[in-house]
């Protein structure tokens, strides 16, 4: 069964075809870094994957299921532009909050794994209000891979992050993947994204441009996949 | 058990975010408040077009303080994302929006309990003279107003105007359960119990109640996501 499955999806806004019948599949255990210029469609693509948006045309199956059922959620981690973490609460009832949401046993000691392996434990009774952003930005992949998802999406996940975030997001996606789990990321960080990634999909204005996999000549040389398919 | 343990879990998390800011709950309060000191200074409290009157404008301050916090209901996961962090977990739409309509219940309930000694006091009206069935009066038409509130202000998150949009798509809609909360508050102030005609303002707001909260949990999904 593939993790996720795209098929023939349109998205429009207005009358502008934001994303025009994209169709590629993902295989459990790869890493697919999702790349495009801005507007190119790949925040769009990822809110549809997410439950978040609905396609005009199309479907998206996670896991065999419809990207649309609230059960399939459970299998995603999303981390979006916003953090998605509360202020006013602290870190530990932030995590304990999804937790809760998510329907997991034991919701302390998974957010207090979580708050370790991100390096918040000593500050998890404090209010994110009174929290630098970098440590908000590694609250947020806490809360993303608390429930261990089996699919991963990630929008533009580095950027923005301080040293220790990307440190820190680096360390649990290579874990994530060494556990055998699906990773979709969208970024315009190449280098950082392509020595994670097994393969590659590139959008041009809503069109998908290519898909494949990752070659070493796309490592050594991070432009070529623009200048080979990206927009003249 | 999970649907009611992920409507547990949002509506502790919106009474204790508002419980740490008091965004919410300190304005419309305030606003009750003052608006029932205001109004108390335009009649006289000995007059019997008062006493008559009592009712309709204890449910006008009520309707307009509640609107202050319905707004606040879904703007307040507009910081962060967080709305979009709900979403995209396996939270079903209903869950969701019963976990914060509960939480603004707790809320408008708190506010109408602490408004009507005051509005006892200020127009002159011994409003605990039949307390049971004002309580009933009260839970049935807050939660009228809390679900088609709680509604609209997920249909409005994403309105700049959404301050001003909210009252305006909310009390045309709310009319049917004003008009009974108004009839039987008044009767009940007055010292008379409600019975006769008047239960089917009763059952009005309680066929209301029904119809709108499984309307609300039917479209939910379809507000939210589009």
């Amino acid at each position: 069964m593939t993790a996720l499955a795209i098929e023939g999806v349109w998205k429009f806004y207005g009358d502008f075809p934001a994303l025009r019948d994209i169709s590629f599949s993902v295989e459990p255990g790869s890493c697919v870094a999702l790349l495009g210029r801005n507007g190119a469609g790949k925040t769009t693509l990822l809110k549809i994957l997410a439950g978040l948006s609905r396609p005009a045309k199309g479907q998206v199956k996670l896991f065999g299921q419809d990207a649309n059922e609230r059960s399939s959620r459970a299998s995603i981690g999303v981390l979006g532009h916003g953090i998605g973490i509360y202020e006013e609460l602290s870190a530990i009832e932030n995590l304990r909050l999804f937790a809760g949401l998510y329907g997991l046993p034991e919701p302390e000691s998974r957010a207090m794994e979580w708050l370790e392996r991100t390096g918040l434990e000593r500050v998890k009774d404090g209010l994110v209000r009174e929290f630098s952003r970098g440590m908000r930005q590694r609250l947020a992949v806490a809360r993303a891979f608390l429930h261990n998802p089996r699919l991963l999406l990630l929008d533009e996940p580095f950027t923005a992050l301080d040293d220790r975030a990307i440190a820190v997001l680096q360390t649990v996606l290579r874990d994530a993947l060494a556990e055998g789990r699906t990773v979709l990321m969208s970024t315009h960080q190449l280098r950082e994204a392509l020595e994670l990634a097994t393969h590659v999909a590139l959008i041009n204005r809503g069109k998908l441009a290519f898909t494949g996999s990752r070659t070493q000549e796309m490592l050594d040389d991070p432009g070529w996949i623009y200048r080979n398919y990206g927009e003249a | 058990m999970l649907f009611l343990r992920q409507t547990f879990t949002v509506m502790a998390k919106d009474l204790r975010s508002e419980l740490r800011t008091k965004e919410a709950v300190n304005a419309s309060l305030s606003f009750a408040l003052v608006i029932l000191i205001l109004f108390s200074f335009a009649f006289d409290p000995t007059s019997e077009t008062t006493r008559e009157i009592a009712g309709g404008l204890l449910w006008l301050v009520f309707a307009f303080a509640g609107v202050l916090v319905l707004n606040r209901s879904f703007a307040r996961e507009l910081p962060n994302d967080c709305l979009e962090a709900l979403i995209s977990s396996p939270v079903p739409g209903a869950a969701l929006f019963l976990g914060k309509a509960l939480a603004n219940y707790v809320l408008l309930l708190a506010i109408e309990v602490v408004c009507l000694p005051v509005f006892g006091v200020f127009y002159n009206v011994t409003w605990y003279s039949q307390p049971a069935q004002l309580a009933l009066v009260l839970v049935l038409a807050t939660w009228g107003v809390t679900v088609v509130g709680t509604v609209f202000s997920a249909l409005t998150v994403n309105l700049r105007l959404r301050e001003v949009m909210l009252p305006m798509l909310v009390y045309p809609v709310l009319i049917p359960c004003l008009m009974a909360a108004m009839q039987l508050t008044t009767t009940l102030v007055a010292g008379d119990p409600v019975a006769g005609d008047q239960l089917a303002w009763l059952r009005l707001i309680i066929g209301f109640d029904i119809i709108f909260t499984s309307l609300a949990v039917l479209l939910i999904d379809t507000v939210l996501i589009g």
